[in-house]
């Protein structure tokens, strides 16, 4: 392709008119963007949500702003896999009603978002948001950092995105695999977005772990040791720490295929020495990591749910924290399981086969733990908690066969096919999803002051839990009768009826998003109802129920004084769940900073440059982004001062909420 | 609280605020871990070239290709660096501006020396006609290189801006904490430098 | 509904794998089953409206009984190693399949979105159509002239990759005659989901025949042919070739960087050894 000075590689024909139906999909996100922009100028919003939210430092705010990109994202990403399950339902000796190319591109961004920029976000929003408040922390080691790494997000989740409008998606899968992704077989501009993405969202994902790694190992309630942390927080730092050690393959497996593709070198291309097993290594010891990275948070907040909602302590502490921590050390030691059919000899594939199957070990003990924690309990069913019991009943069936692919002649029959999609949804969707749900709604309270509607969430578990088996278990089918994975169409009569019930699953799971939609509206407009500014609304165990709810910006006005586990729980049954001071400290927070759009608009940038080979827009970005970091390291004044009489006042409304709830309970 | 036994290598703060001394044990902490991350891409990085040493695709091999005498003075080009650093650690330890910004001014010169280098023994390879593009073991010799360089050079721009800071703040809390940070980046890529001697030049020569 | 897939097996390495699957489901269920009945049995009489049942919301911990939760499933998975470490040996997909008969070896060749069969003892090729005599065991010795591609025939067992420069290799046999479906099962680009081929295993006679058909076919496959054979189309018709230029295979793997004389070295511990 000609490339121009101004323009680089983009033209008029990066519009997406080679398909209505994209072009349709580009309308969708041009004009619900701009409708977006419209109803905030309309409102005056602008302001308003720049001062308070866009360049807010508060670790409870970009929390809550991760939340809200991952269900944004989790929108698009659903779409797209609805639109996989609507053409593989049609397609059967026919085309379907989406081109190869679409349908390639539509499989790669389903995998991509899902991973990348709605699981991450949203763990990262929930931790965000949690874990100093667990921590009894007032903020996060580097409130700055945080904000940079949320912005991050943003700009890789905005350049796939914009991959919908300007230009294609990659069709290399999520895994990107060359040299299938090497420039002489996917010439367009899909992969290097794909490539940007994940490079810019990578960044932000480490800058984010090492500030969760340092709030929790630094900045701990005083009295707090680590065995005393809540569960969530432990599974929050064995995610983190796994982030640090597996990112860094993800750059490197990402950079080099870029390196081949920009500058013609031969790391994993098929000519001058290339050598593609070396990216199957380097994206796996990323990539299984990164399952664990989902899935440990997810199964941090059902050790929270199931106790509070079992009002009960949870069983087996001690022995679901060292299970995380194998967890977290073994999974680094798995990831040929992704390739036993790459040829390696029998001893390899079968040493890795055995490493695999001892992180079932850990993972079974801790469902067995969750089950005898609700053992003698006293079980109320309101939400989080049908998350979690479905939960456990769904996410053993995935382990089973993990398990089956973990035994390589098995995998050998299994590999590539719908089975493998059915297993690793198996786990992701109950494992990683349904626990963000549960905490979702567990939370939701916490940072609104009510609670989301109990009807429609209920609606909408069915929906979603129902959609999931229908949607699931035929692929387990279709691998076992040997459908591959990733077909635009095929030819097989025997499979159309089982593609047509997971259509039907994933409509069903559309009916439970439609469900959660509708809570929400229906949550804010009855939230008189539900509100509960005390802050206590499930009889919570752990230290982010003992401030009002919304926590003000401080979050603890005296820090609290920890010597146990679940030192809210311990502190109520001792009769003394609030300890009220009558002289307050003033508190030193962080000052808002546009710092974070800035780097987020420059990344975006950088990014976007260097996808259409527009040069020197990618220097002004890489430019830009070093004369900030200069600039703001001769900033002085990075924080301010709140005053006594504020917090005074603040607290002193809180009390009297707290009193009247009291009150009304007796 | 007592941070006695928690003080990490290097930092003396304590004469200072209890807060100044939290302050810099979380910071530091916190670079620390971004080390870790960053000795993770260069372990892969090295991963990779020792997958790739082999692959030169009838291209020239390292055997033919390295100038171990110019590795060599970049080794101790980068070895006296470290030690110029250390001297303006201690001159910061003592609290004495001048001999800091001096010390810091000759790391400066070792470091860009080193890049200087380093681009002469790019351009010479070049100009043998062994680009990044001949072959996969030179793709990853160059990468590998050149993300270290890269790392040398953001330490010189690091120390750049450390030199304004020191005129312009003086020895302040944030400027120590900062140069402290920027000393364990600066030991830290002369270890990878040491790795790369070994395990690039060295085995070549040997050979 | 699974005729002719692992569940029906068509040959012997399907077969045990069928009987490896079958067995290990069985051990895992000794761990899930209890979860699925215990969480419903729980869940049922834990209910808060439920105040007959015991509460200890105190109750945290048990030595006794968390050492019987780890003991079962490192039990179970005790087990399942030595399962794993035999049959992962035994279902090598290098290791010849035991047989009084000498291997039917065919070199396969992954095109875009094609495949190549050659017949080396035979000297004959085919393209999209693979037959060989049942009762035999077929080695298939595989390259890619393209992407990453995999090679699975369900009915007769699993799959291995195909990659260029690099040799890697199935050993599999039909027990019965049939015609069974086979394709790529890793996505390669536009042709993918059109990558299919059929497997033919035959009696003797036919398989006589059809080589005496390859042999009358007309066009040799010679570099030229090859070239034109290997551009990028879909769902392309069978094709024979009446013979096949010498060492083609080889020629095929050194024009992505291998050695023409480096096959598989089985001692090695990566089968897919790739010699620059």
């Amino acid at each position: 392709m000609n490339s121009s000075m101004l323009f680089g590689k983009l033209t008029f024909d990066a519009l997406p008119f080679y398909s209505p139906i994209a072009a349709g999909g580009a309308a969708v996100i041009v004009l619900g963007g701009a409708g977006v922009v419209g109803l905030i100028t309309w409102l005056r919003a602008w302001p308003y949500l720049w001062r308070e939210w866009f360049t807010t430092t508060d670790h409870k705010k970009i929390g809550m702003m991760y939340v809200i990109l991952a269900l944004v994202m989790l929108l698009r990403g659903f779409v797209d896999a609805l639109m996989m399950r609507a053409q593989q339902a049609i397609a059967m000796n026919a085309e379907g009603y989406l081109t190869p190319d679409h349908f390639q591109q539509v499989f790669s961004s389903h995998g991509t978002i899902m991973i990348f920029f709605m699981g991450m976000p949203f763990l990262f929003g929930i931790m965000n948001y949690i874990v100093p408040l667990q921590l009894g922390a007032r903020d996060v080691a580097f409130p700055l950092l945080n904000a940079i790494g949320l912005w991050l997000t943003a700009a890789g989740a905005a350049l796939v995105m914009a991959s919908l409008v300007i230009g294609v998606f990659s069709t290399g899968g999520w895994t990107g695999y060359p040299p299938y992704t090497e420039l002489s077989y996917s010439p367009t501009v899909g992969v290097d977005y794909w490539i940007m993405a994940l490079l810019v969202s990578g960044i932000g994902t480490t800058l984010s772990a090492i500030n969760f790694i340092v709030t929790i190992y630094k900045m701990r309630a005083p009295g707090m040791k680590l065995m005393q942390m809540p569960l969530f927080c432990w599974t929050a730092l064995c995610s983190s720490l796994l982030v640090i050690f597996a990112i860094p393959g993800l750059t490197v497996a990402g950079g080099l295929l870029a390196l081949d593709r920009y500058l013609g070198m031969h790391f994993f291309t098929n000519d001058g020495g290339g050598n593609v097993m070396n990216y199957a290594n380097i994206f796996w010891i990323f990539g299984h990591p990164e399952v664990y990275i989902l899935i440990l948070p997810a199964f941090g907040i059902f050790s929270t749910v199931i106790p509070t909602f079992s009002q009960k302590k949870l069983f087996g502490y001690n022995v679901l924290v060292y299970a995380t921590m194998c967890i977290a050390v073994l999974s680094f030691t798995v990831w040929l399981h992704h390739f036993f059919t790459m040829g390696a000899d029998a001893n390899v594939n079968a040493f890795f086969g055995i490493m695999t199957m001892v992180i079932a070990v850990p993972t079974g003990v801790k469902v067995y733990d969750w089950i005898l924690t609700m053992y003698r309990g006293r079980l109320r069913f309101d939400t989080p908690m049908l998350w979690s019991i479905a939960f456990i009943v769904t996410f053993v069936i995935g382990g089973m066969t993990g398990v089956i692919l973990s035994i390589p002649p098995l995998d050998y029959v299994f590999h590539n096919t719908l089975f493998l999609i059915a297993h690793f949804h198996n786990m992701l969707v109950p494992g990683m999803l349904f626990g963000l749900f549960a905490g979702y709604a567990y939370w939701f309270p916490k940072a609104t002051g009510f609670r989301l509607d109990e009807r429609w969430g209920r609606r909408a578990f069915v929906f979603w839990v129902v959609g999931f088996y229908l949607a699931f278990m035929p692929l387990y089918v279709l691998g076992f009768m040997g459908a591959a994975r990733r077909m635009a169409y095929y030819d097989q009569p025997e499979w159309q009826i089982y593609f047509v019930v997971a259509a039907v699953g994933a409509f069903s799971v559309l009916l439970g998003i439609g469900c959660q939609v509708i809570q929400l509206v229906v949550s804010i407009r009855n939230r008189k109802g539900t509100m509960d500014l005390a802050g206590d609304p499930w009889g919570g165990q752990t230290l982010e129920w003992s401030t009002s709810s919304p926590p003000p910006e401080y979050n603890f006005a005296v820090l609290p004084q920890v010597s146990e586990l679940d030192a809210f729980q311990v502190a109520k049954e001792a009769g003394r769940p609030y300890v009220w001071p009558t002289h307050y400290e003033p508190i030193e927070v962080p000052r808002n900073t546009a710092l974070g759009p800035i780097f987020g608009g420059l990344a975006f940038v950088l990014g976007f440059a260097v996808v259409w080979h527009i040069w020197w827009l990618a220097a002004f970005g890489i430019a830009g982004v070093i004369a900030t970091i200069i600039a703001r390291s001769f900033a002085a004044e990075t924080t301010r001062i709140i005053s006594s009489e504020e917090i005074m006042a603040t607290e002193l409304r809180w009390h009297a909420d707290v009193r009247a709830k009291q009150e009304a309970n007796s | 609280m007592t941070t006695e036994m928690r003080h990490h290598p290097g930092i003396n703060l304590s004469h200072s605020r209890p807060e100044d001394e939290r302050h810099a044990e979380v910071t530091v902490f916190g670079f620390w871990t971004f080390l870790m991350n960053d000795a993770i891409l260069f372990a892969l990085l090295f991963a990779t070239y020792a997958t790739m040493v082999n692959r030169t695709a009838g291209g020239p091999t390292g055997a033919e290709l390295f100038d171990i005498g110019n590795a060599f003075v970049e080794t101790l080009v980068l070895l006296l660096s470290s030690f110029s650093f250390g001297m303006g650690a201690v001159a910061l330890k003592e609290g004495r501006e001048h001999p800091l910004k001096l010390w810091l001014g000759v790391t400066l010169v070792l470091g860009l020396g080193f890049i200087g280098l380093e681009l002469r023994e790019f351009a010479g390879l070049i100009g043998q006609g062994a680009t990044a593009q001949t072959s996969g073991f030179l793709s990853s010799f160059y990468v590998l290189l050149s993300i270290h360089g890269l790392h040398v050079l953001v330490g010189c721009i690091w120390i750049v801006v450390m030199l304004a800071q020191v005129s312009t703040f003086g020895l302040s809390r944030q400027v120590r904490s900062r140069i402290l940070r920027l000393g364990l980046f600066w030991h830290f890529l002369d270890l990878v430098w040491i790795v790369i001697f070994t395990t690039v030049y060295l085995p070549a020569v040997a050979s | 509904m699974f005729k002719d897939t692992m569940l029906d097996p068509a040959g012997p390495v399907s077969a045990a794998t069928r009987d490896l699957f079958f067995d290990s489901v069985g051990l895992m269920l000794i761990v899930v089953m209890p979860v699925i009945v215990l969480t419903a049995l729980v869940v049922w009489r834990y209910r808060a409206g439920n105040v007959a049942a015991r509460y200890t919301p105190h109750w945290g911990g048990s030595r006794i009984v968390e050492l019987g939760l780890w003991f079962m499933p490192v039990l179970i998975v005790v087990m399942l190693w030595f399962v794993v470490w035999n049959r992962t040996h035994a279902l090598d997909p290098y290791k010849p399949l035991a047989s009084g008969q000498p291997p039917l070896v065919v070199q396969a060749v992954a095109l875009d979105w094609q495949w190549l069969f050659i017949y080396p003892d035979e000297n004959i090729a085919s393209v999209n159509r693979l037959v060989f005599p049942v009762g035999r065991p077929v080695t298939i010795e595989l390259t890619s002239d393209s992407v990453m591609n995999s090679l699975m025939i369900p009915a007769l067992g699993g799959q291995i990759y195909a990659m260029a420069g690099m040799q890697t290799e199935l050993n599999l046999m039909a027990d019965r005659i049939g015609v069974y479906d086979g394709r790529n099962t890793m996505f390669n680009g536009d042709g993918f989901s059109a990558q299919v081929f059929t497997a033919e295993a035959v009696d003797v006679a036919a398989f006589q025949s059809f080589v005496a058909e390859a042999r009358n076919a007309g066009e040799a496959l010679d570099s030229a042919s090859f070239e034109t054979l290997a551009t990028p189309t879909i769902a392309g018709p069978v094709r024979l070739y009446s013979s096949v230029e010498n060492n083609l295979f080889h020629t095929i793997m050194a024009s992505h960087g291998s050695m023409p004389h480096v096959a598989a070295d089985a001692s090695s511990t990566m089968h897919a050894e790739h010699n620059p």
